[in-house]
């Protein structure tokens, strides 16, 4: 039986609709929900004072930092690695055995669960390179973590630039380095970005790999080799242990606050960027 | 107009993996002047330009045999640098591609990359070429505007411009017309015979009418063989293979 096209547009666009309005509810109920039970529960007191009684007062101040200076460390690590293997990738090499093995590892990589990243920086930087439970340890392990999305994405990014846009360049007596300088880069600095800000969301969501390796110190971190506990971490912990539901929540309003505040400013910077070189 | 070879191109042999583009192919250009390099589609045109400047390089798959003389040097030499050898011998794509900035940074790109950074020399060296490549009194108020915004024929116009400020010896055009309407294409070639007074043009041209209009000495190939060689006047008015008649006169192509 063919139906009419007018009805199966019709039925389509029901059933599209649909979809997209199911996810839109689903995902501001579930943000809105966060951010009521846990706004009235963050105070100037919550900002700036570090846990005390386990958590069960005071603030998250030494969290806030641990979150921060864990996911910088994992970003100046990952960034520059992810970013020159795409390059390595999509420009000093043809397609061989050798993107071939890096590619397939990276998509391996990216499947696996982060616990074992966690578990693999525990042994491996904790114990082996003797870094103990600090930032140091646990950005590592997230750098590893995250480098596959942004090698992913900087090379799908640089596949985008006009394939012309090299041959020009090259005509006009650029070397590589100078056409990736001055005209890859800039061009794909958006999909760029884009892998770099989702690898400093899982960064900053991360729990098991983190509580492996940068451990759950609720002390303020004087160094990148002092323990930290991370927001996420402390979030985990306050719930799970019962220890007060309504810091759990202020902690996990705040996270979706930080998250929001590292978008936004990513993406005012990349436009700021592409404006200023169209 | 002197005697001296340009460019000799001796016993060329050129295949894309296993297909054979040019077949044993020899030519020599002659400085200051312009050549055509005309034939059907697949003739090997594209490519024996780009043998010129090594830009077949990046091409998987690409392998040639024979050599490339400029000014009696061979470019293909172990010790010959590709970079100076693309200052010295510009090329202009069927495509205007501006590259992603403003007109000004498009036609400072190639001497920028040459260590240039003084900006009143960078200003002259772009208005001058913009002059030659007779684009400046349309462009010389918005030099800062992005230059993809330029209509078709003035990008193409902005990219000979771009190859003009390298100061190159030899410019080769790779059908630079082919999307372009009458008005643009009669500018591109006003502006290559005042070019001719100090460079050396070879250009493969999207029509014969083409050849006909703007080339001193034509070259026809033929699935990659050369099937005649001489004056643009005398081939067309004349022609000694029964081939480039027929493809002159419309029989195929």
């Amino acid at each position: 039986m063919r139906l009419n096209p007018r009805i199966s547009q019709k039925i389509a666009k029901t059933v599209i609709w649909f979809a997209a309005i199911v996810v839109l509810v689903l995902l501001f109920s579930i943000i809105i929900y966060i951010l009521s039970k846990g706004i009235p529960n963050i105070t100037w007191q919550f900002l700036t004072e570090i846990p005390s009684d386990m958590g069960r007062s005071g603030g998250i101040l030494s969290c806030i930092v641990g979150t921060l200076s864990v996911t910088l460390v994992a970003t100046v690590v990952a960034t520059p690695l992810g970013v020159g293997t795409a390059f390595y990738l999509t420009e000093y090499t043809h397609e061989s055995i050798v993107t071939k093995i890096i590619r397939f590892s990276a998509e391996s990589l990216a499947g696996i669960p982060s616990i074992v990243y966690g578990l693999f920086g525990f042994i491996f930087f904790v114990i082996y390179l003797k870094l103990g439970w600090s930032i140091l340890s646990g950005g590592l392990t997230l750098a590893m973590m995250i480098l596959p999305t942004i090698i992913r994405t900087s090379e799908e990014a640089i596949h985008t630039v006009h394939p012309m846009y090299r041959e020009v360049s090259f005509s006009l007596g650029g070397t590589k380095w100078q056409t990736m300088i001055k005209i890859l880069i800039p061009s794909a600095l958006p999909g760029i970005a884009t892998g770099i800000i989702l690898g400093i969301g899982r960064c900053v969501a991360e729990t098991a790999a983190v509580i492996l390796t940068a451990g759950s110190a609720l002390q303020m971190p004087v160094s990148i080799f002092s323990p930290a506990r991370t927001m996420a971490v402390h979030f985990y912990i306050l719930a799970r242990e019962s220890i007060s539901l309504e810091k759990a929540f202020a902690t996990a309003a705040l996270l979706i606050i930080l998250i929001l505040i590292i978008n936004i400013g990513a993406n005012i910077l990349v436009n700021r960027f592409v404006a200023k070189s169209h | 107009m002197t005697d001296q070879s340009k460019i000799s191109v001796k016993n060329l042999n050129f295949y894309y993996s296993k297909h054979q583009v040019i077949k044993n192919l020899s030519l020599e250009v002659k400085a200051n002047e312009i050549l055509s390099v005309f034939g059907p589609a697949n003739s090997g045109t594209t490519t024996l330009l780009r043998t010129m400047n090594r830009m077949w390089d990046i091409i998987p798959g690409a392998r040639m045999e024979g050599e490339v003389l400029l000014d009696g040097n061979n470019i293909y030499a172990s010790n010959a640098s590709t970079i100076e050898l693309r200052r010295k011998v510009g090329i202009v794509f069927e495509i205007p591609t501006p590259l992603p900035m403003s007109i000004f940074d498009n036609v400072a790109y190639g001497p920028r990359l040459s260590g240039i950074k003084n900006k009143v020399a960078l200003e002259e060296i772009v208005e001058k070429s913009l002059r030659m490549a007779v684009i400046w009194d349309e462009v010389k108020d918005r030099l800062h505007s992005i230059g993809s915004r330029l209509s078709g024929g003035q990008q193409q116009r902005l990219c000979i411009a771009r190859v003009l400020a390298l100061e190159p010896e030899v410019i080769l055009l790779d059908r630079p017309c082919s999307g372009l309407d009458p008005v643009s294409t009669a500018k591109i070639e006003e502006s290559l015979r005042q070019l001719k007074e100090q460079f050396t043009i070879i250009i493969v041209p999207h029509n014969v009418q083409q050849a006909g209009r703007v080339a001193d000495r034509a070259v026809f190939l033929l699935m990659g063989d050369l099937i005649e060689e001489g004056p643009t006047a005398v081939m067309f008015a004349n022609p000694k293979d029964k081939r480039t008649s027929d493809y002159i006169t419309g029989r195929f192509g």
